[in-house]
């Protein structure tokens, strides 16, 4: 009862209490939405419990309400989920080797979030470190989309709208950290967004590949140009 | 759409694929150091692209309201760091401006 508590325990309970805090508030966005879409709680349960994948559970949200058939909405979800190929090959290489059934585990549970606290922590990380992170990123997300979705209707109208803004204020947290201690990083962080925003205002990719190109392009030029410092300075 | 089921299984499963096969094909493998540092700039690229443009957007009645609550989120965490108060801090901030605004 008190050996379970160890250091890595806590401090993976410390690291996944934020990522929690900012999962709620967009969990019960979804539930309030997918209800106002006319969808049953099992479903909505299920988009959450199964999909794990915040932003493209919303576009189906959308794409559902024009119409969209079952084919169009699953080939839109693999191409705004496929930067997780990305962020998976990334943490494949930082944690440490772990059997093989607990890889599935915690491959389900790539997120954007999970992925950005787990890249910008230095080092490497335990199983049991990932495991409980991503536990509490999924019980906040499952949690909050069934609260969302059974309560929504008592929440004024103003206070879910504005929780629209807490998944790009727990990103915006979990990097500030990195540049503010690296010039680089910085660079690298605008660029890719200003690389993104013309890619989807020249409209001539398919939605959520964007990230991906900006993704592929960005880290390919920082490879070449400053991955070195960057690597000095995050070692250091 | 009658019976939803078999979409949300099919987008689980085009979801999980991508993030398991790295797993499978890297791990426990040794990485070529040009390969490192790409991989090394992935957390940035990849957040500076989820957040802009997508942040403009995230009120769209009012895009000053979540851009303020992001504007608290970046001081306060520039100036006190954590992640919690700045999260929850940015929706209440969005939530006064939507608020005064209505």
């Amino acid at each position: 009862m008190i050996n379970w508590m160890t250091k890595e325990v806590q401090d993976a309970f410390k690291a996944g209490l934020p990522i929690f805090i900012g999962y709620m508030p967009a969990a019960i966005a979804f539930g309030i939405l997918s209800k106002g879409c006319g969808i049953t709680l099992l479903e909505c349960f299920l988009f959450s419990a199964v999909v794990f994948a915040g932003a493209s559970q919303f576009i189906a949200l959308n794409l559902l309400m024009t119409g969209m058939g079952p084919g169009g909405i699953i080939l839109t979800t693999l191409l705004v989920n496929f930067r997780h190929f990305l962020m998976s090959a990334y943490l494949s290489t930082r944690i440490a080797k772990v059997a093989k059934k607990y890889l599935f585990l915690i491959a389900f549970g790539v997120t954007d979030e999970v992925f950005s606290v787990l890249s910008l922590n230095r080092g490497r990380f335990s199983k049991t470190f990932v495991i409980i992170l991503q536990l509490s990123a999924y019980s906040a997300w499952v949690g909050g989309t069934i609260a969302g979705y059974v309560m929504g209707g008592f929440l004024p109208e103003i206070l879910s709208k504005s929780m629209g803004v807490a998944l790009y204020a727990l990103l915006l947290a979990i990097l500030l950290p990195e540049i503010k201690t690296s010039v680089k990083a910085l660079i690298l962080t605008i660029a890719s967004g200003l690389l993104n925003t013309i890619l989807i205002k020249l409209d001539i990719l398919p939605n959520g590949w964007t990230i991906i190109v900006c993704i592929l392009i960005i880290a390919l030029a920082g490879s070449f140009f400053i991955a070195t410092e960057v690597q000095e300075e995050r070692c250091g | 759409m009658d019976n939803l089921i078999p979409v949300i299984l099919g987008m689980a499963a085009v979801t999980y694929g991508p993030r398991l096969i790295p797993f499978i094909l890297m791990s426990n493998r040794e990485i070529p150091k040009r390969v490192d540092a790409f991989l090394k700039c992935i957390p940035m690229a990849a957040i500076g692209a989820l957040i802009i443009p997508g942040v403009f957007s995230a009120t769209p009645d009012m895009p000053m309201a979540a851009l303020s609550g992001m504007a608290f989120t970046m001081i306060f965490g520039l100036w006190k760091g954590g992640i919690i108060i700045p999260v929850l801090g940015s929706v209440a901030v969005t939530y006064l401006v939507l608020l005064s605004a209505s």
